[in-house]
């Protein structure tokens, strides 16, 4: 075991004698996050909107002078069809429409609720979402005056429908993403790296020449890549949750735990990558176009995999990080536990052992 | 009769802080001499050559290469120098003809000049019909060969080479002697450097460094005479011991 | 029994287009407590047979044994005791000195101190830098970490890989001299060097060239092989005189040497003679005749040229 531990100490000092490539591994994640954060999180102001009033009463009248007044919102159209509506969208008019049906107060007052549809324009889906939670909130505001004159709780409704992207992507969405992304570079590309610059320097030979056994070596020599990462999971989650306030709404520790397990995915990869790779420039060619770019196009992270063609879609079910995306995003933003997601944690282990396996059965006691 | 003098250094000196890497070194080379620089690791050698070859400023002392001034002139040393090293010469993934162009262009010479020189020198190492192989499929003693013909395709004053024939099979080192000395007939100074004390043997002159100084500079015959040492290995070893750097 | 054994042994590369045969069925042995040289210029099949002695390079065929053990079936136990130094100085440049050491203590199960006296002698002349990055050492002082790191586990039988390539020639006299006292502690050396003078400081060499060994003998012994007289001459215009030596019918081979020109003839009758012809038809002033021992170069290009 000695053996094991000075390999994984000499492993370290690689790594911290680098400040370089320390500053980025530690840095990237902040950054990334920072960069999103900060371009996701810009104040919308003054949005142009229109609205199609139906019944044109004293509540839709109050409703509608509430949104005009707001400092969000800026009135520039009354629409009379739903056909006027999408027309002046696609003229890139507004970014949102408020839509009354007819006898808004009839139904509120009679029926005690009523509805209001908003219609946003989710191609730029964290617009489209700020939009329609200020308009949603104004709303409130006038149901509760209502409130404190009649004793009836009257509900109004709030019909959201986003056009253009459906499932209102991006948001909290980045943030695994970002996880994906970052384990992924760190964890393959990084080992991938340490293990053929072995073979340039010609170290390896020395190594392979020695007891040690090639199974330990490349455990050996992903330790440290590993705690790499837990480094950079747990800068990435303090950062969402303190600076971003994406909560974490699931189970910590599940969240933790299956990172390690993509983590471990993400590092076979990188030592099946070595494996051919003759220099460092291919091992870090290699990583990049065979994992970052999938990453980035198949995850769902920043394209819906639901609108790609079935080809891509089928490709898209090999990509690892796709299904840790699917995890993260089910535990950390939507709250659920290990039975929501016990397929795709299912896929990602049997993903690893396959990999591992091939790395270490393809790792050469020799040098050709 | 004295023949000019294509490299004068007087009390040549480079100081890196309060360490005097090359320490007031004098000597010159003749036009076509066949000069080798020797010295340990750590003795100067290269803080030396850097000077010479312009890309590096003395401290103090003088010195004049080609007939340029190595403050003011670092620019035309260049331009009429040559140099190859075992490490770097040529481009392993381009052609023979296409190394020759490439660095004959690199030196300025006109198309017309670059046509010449490639056919002489294609001739000259009974490469023809060969001029459209990679380099890389070459044996490496006709590399070494045609990195030098490349290093004076230019016709250079003086060419450098650093350890040029270490690693070559003796017959095709000899070969390399060959074209060298020839190149010294053809009035070209060769200035050497090397670890191996049996291609020091070939040089007319020698000079030895040790810790920065040039402790010895005569021909080897003289030298071995000098010491009474039966090789070049025995001087160098009686001089360089005497070191108390410890050679990094 | 012998340290290493091998037999007609075969390696040859692949590539796309072309098959480039690096050993063309060698054989040879090296008795334990030997320093064995190979001796031979770039190319010549040296570290092909290095990696196929240390188990990292399957032969096409052919047999090899270290230390009695197989290196096909058996190279488990050969990777437990020899010592391997690949060419290039294979040391960690972002570790100490120190943290090598160790290092390559450890993965051999062994610690510094366990075998602090096999490794000392060298080791003193660098522990003044142990603190120093590998990185930042001289080539002499890189090829001594080297060979402590090779040496830390004791083995049986240590594999050398042009230890001197690169390395001045201070160093490279004592590094010989380290090794003529390993040699004294039992421990059987093979050595690889390109450089021919290197091959008198060992006890028995291979001359080796395109993939073939050319002899195995002692150093002494591959100079009796060298049948013919050899002369040295030197003038003033060397080049001149050798191109004029060469136009002689009447000789087998000149070759300049540093500061002469070696000649062999093809009859043995009046050479001397015949030289100081040449010499004088060519006008040349400084001329100096005289008989020589022939050294390895010469026995080398001799045996090429066979």
């Amino acid at each position: 075991m000695k053996q094991f531990f000075i390999f994984v100490k000499k492993e370290w000092l690689h790594i911290w004698r680098d400040r370089r490539t320390l500053f980025i591994l530690v840095c990237m994640p902040v950054v990334q996050i920072v960069l999103y954060g900060f371009a996701l999180t810009n104040e919308v102001k003054n949005s142009k909107i229109a609205i199609f009033d139906q019944s044109k009463d004293e509540s839709t009248t109050a409703i509608s002078n509430e949104i005009a007044s707001s400092r969000y919102f800026n009135l520039i159209k009354n629409v009379y069809s739903y056909k006027d509506i999408e027309a002046t969208f696609r003229q890139g008019k507004i970014r949102m429409a408020v839509v009354f049906p007819r006898g808004f107060r009839d139904d509120l007052l009679q029926g005690n609720h009523a509805q209001i549809q908003l219609i946003a324009d989710a191609s730029d889906p964290n617009t489209a979402n700020m939009l329609t939670n200020y308009a949603t909130s104004i709303i409130n505001d006038y149901q509760k005056t209502l409130y404190q004159n009649e004793r009836l709780p009257y509900t109004i409704k709030t019909q959201v429908r986003m056009l253009y992207n459906p499932e209102l992507k991006g948001a909290y969405n980045f943030v695994p993403g970002v996880m994906a992304l970052v384990l992924m570079l760190v964890c393959a590309m990084m080992t991938s790296i340490a293990i053929v610059k072995e073979k340039e320097m010609g170290t390896m030979e020395v190594i392979l020449v020695s007891p040690l056994k090639p199974f330990r070596i490349i455990i050996a020599k992903t330790i440290p890549y590993l705690f790499v990462s837990m480094l950079n999971i747990a800068s990435i989650l303090l950062l969402s949750v303190y600076a971003l306030d994406v909560p974490i709404t699931g189970s910590l520790l599940l969240l933790i735990a299956e990172s390690i397990l993509f983590t471990i995915t993400s590092l076979s990869i990188g030592i099946l990558i070595s494996n051919g790779a003759k220099t460092q420039q291919i091992a870090m060619f290699t990583s990049m176009m065979s994992l970052f770019l999938p990453t980035l196009l198949f995850s769902g992270f920043l394209f819906p995999v639901e609108n790609m063609p079935f080809a891509l879609q089928l490709i898209s079910n090999i990509v690892p990080a796709k299904w840790y995306y699917i995890i993260v995003k089910a535990v950390m933003i939507k709250g659920l536990g290990i039975m929501a997601v016990w397929k795709e944690t299912l896929i990602l282990v049997a993903m690893t052992l396959s990999l591992l396996g091939i790395s270490i059965y393809k790792f050469k006691i020799r040098l050709a | 009769m004295q023949k000019e003098k294509v490299i004068i250094a007087k009390e040549l000196t480079k100081r890196f802080g309060a360490f005097t890497a090359v320490d007031k070194i004098t000597f010159d080379v003749q036009k076509g001499e066949i000069f080798g620089f020797l010295g340990a690791n750590g003795a100067g050698k290269t803080t030396a050559m850097r000077m010479l070859c312009g890309l590096s400023l003395p401290t103090s002392g003088s010195a004049s290469v080609a007939g340029y001034d190595v403050y003011k002139q670092n620019e035309l040393i260049k331009k009429n120098i040559g140099y190859m090293s075992q490490k770097f010469s040529l481009y392993e993934d381009l052609t023979i003809r296409e190394n020759i162009r490439f660095y004959a262009g690199i030196y300025g010479l006109t198309d017309k000049q670059i046509k010449e020189k490639t056919y002489s020198l294609i001739k000259q190492l009974n490469l023809e019909g060969q001029e459209k192989t990679l380099v890389r499929a070459l044996p490496l003693g006709w590399k070494q060969k045609l990195a030098f013909s490349i290093a004076v395709v230019h016709d250079p004053a003086i060419v450098f080479l650093d350890e040029p024939t270490s690693g070559v099979d003796p017959i095709t080192r000899r070969e390399f002697w060959s074209l060298i000395y020839e190149a010294s007939a053809r009035e070209i100074t060769i200035f050497v450097t090397t670890h191996y004390m049996d291609e020091a043997e070939y040089c007319n002159r020698v000079s030895i460094m040790v810790d920065g100084r040039m402790e010895a500079l005569d021909s080897p015959s003289n030298m071995m005479k000098d010491y009474s040492a039966k090789s070049m290995d025995g001087v160098f070893l009686q001089l360089a011991r005497k070191a108390v750097r410890t050679g990094d | 029994m012998q340290a290493v054994i091998v037999e007609n042994i075969v390696k040859s590369y692949r590539t796309k287009k072309t098959v480039v045969d690096a050993l063309k069925g060698i054989s040879f042995s090296v008795d334990k407590g030997e320093i064995f040289g190979i001796i031979g210029p770039d190319g010549a099949g040296k570290t092909s047979l290095f990696r196929i002695l240390t188990t990292l390079l399957l032969a096409d065929s052919g047999n090899a044994s270290v230390d009695g053990f197989d290196v096909v079936k058996e190279y488990k136990q050969i990777r437990n005791r020899v010592g391997y130094m690949p060419g290039r100085f294979s040391l960690y440049q972002d570790l100490t000195v120190q943290e090598n050491l160790e290092f390559f203590a450890a993965i051999f199960n062994t610690s510094i101190e366990e075998n602090y006296d096999l490794v000392k002698d060298i080791y003193q002349q660098i522990e003044p830098f142990k603190m120093r990055r590998a990185g930042q050492l001289s080539g002499g002082m890189k090829q001594k970490l080297a060979l402590s790191c090779a040496l830390i586990h004791k083995p049986s039988v240590l594999f050398l890989d042009e230890p001197t390539t690169g390395v001045d020639a201070v160093s490279r006299k004592e590094f010989w001299e380290m090794l003529h006292r390993l040699k004294l502690q039992g421990i059987s050396i093979l050595v690889s060097t390109p450089y021919m003078v290197e091959a008198s400081l060992c006890d028995r060499v291979a001359l080796i060239q395109k993939g073939e060994i050319l002899s195995v003998n002692t150093p002494k012994g591959v100079i009796s092989e060298f049948k013919k007289p050899l002369w040295a001459v030197r003038a003033n215009e060397m080049f001149r005189l050798m191109k004029a030596i060469k136009d002689d019918p009447s000789v087998e081979s000149c070759y300049p040497f540093g500061q002469y020109h070696h000649v062999a003839f093809k009859v043995q009758e009046n050479n001397k003679e015949k030289l100081e012809q040449i010499a004088q038809k060519g006008n040349y002033t400084q001329v100096e005749i005289h008989s020589i021992e022939p050294n390895i170069e010469d026995c080398f290009m001799a045996l090429m040229k066979e």
